[in-house]
C-alpha cells in the first residue's frame, strides 16, 4: 500500500511493541488520594490557586499558568485538598503539589468547547482554549501545546506530523488510543493544521502495527479526512522522536538547538492530539491519560486510563505486580523513562508508561570502551557517543561541543547496544550539563566558577 | 475508595539513568565469537603444520591468559580474564608466528603483548596498538632469524608450486616473489600454478595466516554477526589488490598474469589474517565510518610499499601498527556531521 520510510541508525529492541499492543484500554479506578504537582511540563511552574481544606471538583483549575510557556493544572478527582506542600517529583527534586482526597463522587465542573465551530474560529481563540485546558506534549516532552501551535511569524509551518507510532518499545498505549479514538485524533490533526495554516498533515504509523495503519487509512477514506495523508515508517526505535520524524518524512533537519518549526514542521503525538481535540470540542481539561503498565515484574501488562496524580503503586498493584521482586520502577518507557525512588510518585501528564523491572541494568562500567563503534552506528543523530563519553570524562568541553553533545536526544540507542555496558546516556547528560555550564561561565566570568 | 489499602512495604528501589533494557551482546560474547571464528584457521594450521602448530598456539594462549591473571592479582584488580580478550590475543599472536619457533620465544611474546602493550596501558580498551602485532614486532626485532625461518607445510612446498624450484630454500611465497622480481627471474605462470595452494594455505608462512579460505570462513561468520564491519578489511584488501594490480611487475595491466599478481599478494602473506582479525580489532581501529575506510586504505598502501620497496617480505604487521597510531587523528578528521548542525556559511 505505502512504502515505509526509515532512517539511519536506531535499534531493534526485541519483542517490539508487545505485549500489550492488543489489549484494550482499561480504566484504572481513581485512587483514594492524588498528588498533583504544579510542574508537569517544561517551562515555569503553574501558580497554585487552592489551599488546604478547599473543596475541588473534577476538572477544576487548581493552578493557573504563570506565563505563556507554562501550562494549567486541573484536579483529577473531586474532593478536599489535604495539603499544598512540596512533594518529591518523579523527575527528582521537590515540587509544590496539591494533595487531594478523593470523595469518590467525581463531581465535575461544567465544560464547553469553543463557542464558534472550530472550522470558523480564529486560530488564537482555539489556542486559548487549548491553553486553558493545560494540554502539553504527552509523548514525554511535556512542552505546553500552545508553544508549538504559535510559532514565530517568520517560521511558517507547512507540515503537521501526527505521530501514531507509539512512544517507545513496550510503551504502546498510544497505539490503542489511535485504534479506539481514530476519529477524534484525525479531527485533532485537522484542528492543528487549521491553527497553523499548514498545507499538509501527515499521520504516521508504524508499518509493523498493521491494524493501526489500516484503521487510519480506512478512516482517511472518509469525506471529512480525505486531505490527511497516512505515512508508514519502519519499526525501529527511536522512530517517533520529533527530530527523526521530521527527517524521515520531509528530509529536512531541525537545526541544532531549534524547534520543529525551524524546519517548517509541527510534530504532535497521538495522545496530545487527542487532548487537543477534546479540549477544543468539549473543553475537557487534561486530567487523565493513557499509559502502558508492564515490565518483567508485572503479571498482566495493561493499557490503562489513569487519573493524573495517581501514585505509581496503584497502577502497579492493579496489574498484579510482584512488588517484592521489583528492583526498579520506571516512569516513562524502558528506553527513556526515569527510575523512581518512591512508589508514591504521581503519574504526570508526560507519563506514557510505568514499568517494573526485576533486574538491575549495570549503571557503572563493567568494561572499558572497546571502541567497537556500535554506538556510532546506532546513534540516529550521527553522533559518536564513545568519543563524547571520553571528552566528557576528561572535562574536555570544547571537543564535546564540537562533536555535538548538545544534539543528543537521549534516546538511549547507544547505551542499548554497547557491549561494554557503559551507561552512555549518563555521559551525554553530564556532557550537556558541562557544556552549558562552560557557556554560562564564559558569559559571566567568575560567576559560575 | 474501592482501592485496597496497600500494605506491602516499599521495596528498595534502584535508580539509574535510562535506558533500562540492554542488548544481550557483551564484550564476553564478542570475544567468544572471535574465538569461534578463529577455529577454521586453527584447524588449517594443524593440518598443514601438524602438532607443533597446536602446541605453539597453546603455549602462547596459556602464557597470555596467565600473564593477565597474574597482573590482575598482583595489582589487586578485578580478574579480567573472563572477558576472553587475552585468549584472543594469544591465539592471534600465535597465528602470526612460524610454526617452529621455540616455545619460550612464543611465551615471551605473549607476556610482552599482555604485560607491556595491554595491561600497562590500562587493560582492554586502553591499548594504543594491537597487542598481538606489537608482540610480533617485538620478536621480529629481537629474533629476526628465528622469526623468518619458515618451514614448508607437511604435505606441500614452501611457495605452493607443484614442482620444486632449484636453489630456493626456506622462502615464503612473498619472499620468493620479492626475489624473483629483484633478480628479474619472474614468471607469472609460476604464480598461477601456486594460486590453488595459496588459497587453501598449503604453503610456507605464519602458522595461522596461510589459509585464506579458512580465514575467510571465520570472517564471514564475524561479518554476519556484525562483529567486524566491511569497511576496514575491504578497504585494506581492496587497496592492496588495486595497487599490486597496477604495479604488477609485468608492465601490462590487462593480461591474465596481471590479475594473478594481486591475488598472490592478497593470499600470499598476512593480509587476510591482518585485514579481518588484526586491523578490524575494535580497540585499535577507528570508529567513524570514513575513519575506518581511510584506516584500511592506509594499511593497504603501507603494506604495499613495504613489500615493494621495504626490507621485509611481508609488511602487514608494520602497516597495521603504524596505522594504529593514526587512529585518533583519523577519527578526529572524520567526525560525522551531527544531525542538524548548521552548515558553515560561505
Ligand atoms: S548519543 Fe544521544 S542521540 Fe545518539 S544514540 Fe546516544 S542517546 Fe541517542
Ligand atoms: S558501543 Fe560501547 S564499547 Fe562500543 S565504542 Fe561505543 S562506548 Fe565503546
Amino acid at each position: 500500500m505505502f512504502r515505509s520510510l526509515g532512517f539511519r541508525g536506531g535499534i531493534h529492541p526485541p519483542k517490539y511493541k508487545n505485549p500489550t499492543a492488543d489489549s484494550p484500554i482499561e480504566v484504572l479506578p481513581p485512587p483514594a488520594k492524588v498528588i498533583i504537582p504544579v510542574l508537569q511540563h517544561t517551562g515555569p511552574c503553574a501558580s497554585i490557586l487552592v489551599k488546604r481544606g478547599d473543596r475541588v471538583r473534577l476538572g477544576q483549575l487548581i493552578a493557573e499558568p504563570s506565563s505563556p510557556d507554562s501550562a494549567a493544572v486541573h484536579s483529577s478527582v473531586s474532593g478536599v485538598v489535604l495539603s499544598v506542600a512540596n512533594f518529591p517529583h518523579p523527575l527528582g527534586a521537590h515540587v509544590l503539589a496539591a494533595e487531594i482526597e478523593n470523595d469518590g463522587q467525581d463531581l465535575a465542573v461544567e465544560t464547553a468547547g469553543i463557542d464558534t465551530p472550530w472550522k470558523e474560529a480564529a486560530p488564537q481563540e482555539i489556542v486559548r482554549k487549548i491553553f486553558s485546558c493545560g494540554v502539553v506534549g504527552m509523548g514525554g516532552t511535556g512542552v505546553p501545546a500552545q508553544v508549538n501551535l504559535l510559532p514565530p511569524a517568520n517560521n511558517p509551518v507547512d507540515t503537521v506530523i501526527v505521530d501514531c507510532t507509539g512512544c517507545e518499545p513496550f510503551a504502546v498505549a498510544d497505539l490503542r488510543l489511535v485504534k479506539e479514538h481514530t476519529d477524534e485524533i484525525l479531527t485533532g490533526a485537522l484542528i492543528v493544521r487549521k491553527i497553523l495554516g499548514a498545507k499538509r498533515a501527515i499521520v504516521v504509523a508504524d508499518s509493523s502495527a498493521a491494524d493501526v495503519a489500516s484503521s487510519l487509512s480506512d478512516a482517511c477514506k472518509d469525506e471529512k479526512f480525505h486531505d490527511l495523508s497516512v505515512a508508514l515508517v519502519r519499526p525501529k526505535y527511536p522512530q517517533s522522536d520529533e527530530k527523526i520524524l521530521v527527517r524521515t518524512l520531509t528530509k529536512r533537519e531541525i537545526p541544532s538547538g531549534g524547534t520543529p518549526a525551524d524546519a517548517g514542521c509541527a510534530v504532535h503525538n497521538a495522545a496530545t492530539i487527542l487532548a487537543i481535540a477534546r479540549s477544543v470540542l468539549s473543553g475537557t481539561p487534561l486530567y487523565q491519560r493513557t499509559l502502558t503498565a508492564g515490565g518483567p515484574c508485572v503479571s498482566t501488562p495493561k493499557n490503562l486510563l489513569v487519573r493524573l496524580g495517581t501514585p505509581v503503586r496503584n497502577v502497579l498493584e492493579f496489574c498484579g505486580t510482584d512488588l517484592q521482586r521489583t528492583k526498579k520502577v520506571v516512569m516513562g518507557g524502558p528506553m527513556r523513562g526515569s527510575a523512581q525512588a518512591e512508589l508514591d510518585a504521581p503519574v504526570l501528564k508526560t507519563t506514557y508508561g510505568v514499568f517494573a523491572f526485576d533486574t538491575l541494568v549495570p549503571g557503572v562500567r563493567n568494561y572499558n570502551c572497546i571502541g567497537c563503534g556500535r554506538c556510532t552506528r546506532a546513534c540516529p543523530m550521527r553522533l559518536s557517543p564513545a568519543y563524547l563519553m571520553r571528552f566528557t570524562d576528561k572535562n574536555n568541553v570544547i571537543d564535546a561541543q564540537h562533536w555535538g553533545v548538545a544534539d543528543c536526544i537521549e534516546c538511549g540507542s547507544c547505551a542499548y547496544v554497547c557491549p561494554a555496558k557503559i551507561n552512555l546516556v549518563h555521559f551525554m547528560k553530564l556532557g550537556k550539563y558541562r557544556v552549558k555550564n562552560a557557556a554560562a561561565s564564559r558569559a559571566a566570568p567568575g560567576a559560575a566558577a | 475508595m474501592n482501592e485496597p489499602v496497600s500494605e506491602s512495604p516499599q521495596p528498595l528501589l534502584h535508580l539509574s539513568t535510562p535506558p533500562h533494557i540492554r542488548q544481550s551482546e557483551s564484550v564476553h560474547t564478542i570475544m567468544l565469537s572471535v574465538i569461534i571464528a578463529l577455529i577454521p584457521a586453527f584447524v588449517a594450521s594443524m593440518v598443514f603444520f601438524g602438532m607443533r602448530a597446536l602446541a605453539l598456539t597453546l603455549v602462547c594462549t596459556a602464557a597470555a591468559v596467565g600473564t593477565e591473571a597474574l597482573l590482575c592479582i598482583l595489582f589487586r584488580k578485578q580478574l579480567s580474564t573472563s572477558d576472553l580478550s587475552a585468549v584472543v590475543t594469544g591465539l592471534l599472536f600465535a597465528f602470526t608466528l612460524p610454526a617452529h619457533l621455540p616455545f619460550w620465544m612464543g611465551a615471551a611474546g605473549s607476556v610482552f603483548a599482555i604485560a607491556v602493550v595491554k595491561m600497562a596501558f590500562g587493560g582492554l580498551g586502553n591499548n594504543l596498538v594491537n597487542p598481538a602485532l606489537a608482540a610480533r614486532a617485538f620478536l621480529m626485532v629481537s629474533f629476526p632469524a628465528a622469526m623468518t625461518s619458515f618451514t614448508a607445510p607437511a604435505h606441500g612446498t614452501m611457495f605452493g608450486l607443484s614442482r620444486a624450484l632449484d636453489g630456493v630454500t626456506e622462502a615464503t611465497p612473498l619472499v620468493y616473489f620479492k626475489n624473483a622480481l629483484a633478480t628479474g627471474n619472474f614468471h607469472p605462470l609460476d604464480l598461477q600454478d601456486a594460486i590453488g595452494s595459496l588459497l587453501v594455505g598449503n604453503v610456507g608462512g605464519s602458522l595461522g595466516a596461510t589459509s585464506g579460505i579458512a580465514i575467510l570462513l571465520g570472517a564471514i561468520f564475524l561479518l554476519y554477526k556484525g562483529i567486524i564491519r566491511f569497511r576496514t578489511p575491504f578497504s585494506f584488501i581492496g587497496s592492496i589488490f588495486l595497487l599490486s594490480w597496477i604495479f604488477n611487475g609485468t608492465g601490462d595491466v590487462l593480461s591474465t598474469e596481471a590479475f594473478i599478481v594481486p591475488l598472490y599478494q592478497v593470499f600470499g602473506g598476512g593480509v587476510m589474517l591482518g585485514a579481518f582479525f588484526l586491523a578490524a580489532d575494535p580497540v585499535t581501529s577507528p570508529m567513524t565510518p570514513w575513519g575506518r575506510i581511510l584506516f584500511g586504505i592506509g594499511c593497504g598502501v603501507i603494506t604495499f610499499l613495504i613489500r615493494k620497496y621495504g626490507g621485509y617480505a611481508d609488511g602487514v604487521c608494520w602497516a597495521i601498527l603504524l596505522m594504529n597510531f593514526c587512529v585518533p587523528i583519523l577519527d578526529r578528521y572524520c567526525r560525522p556531521r551531527p544531525y542538524g548542525e548548521r552548515k558553515k556559511r560561505e
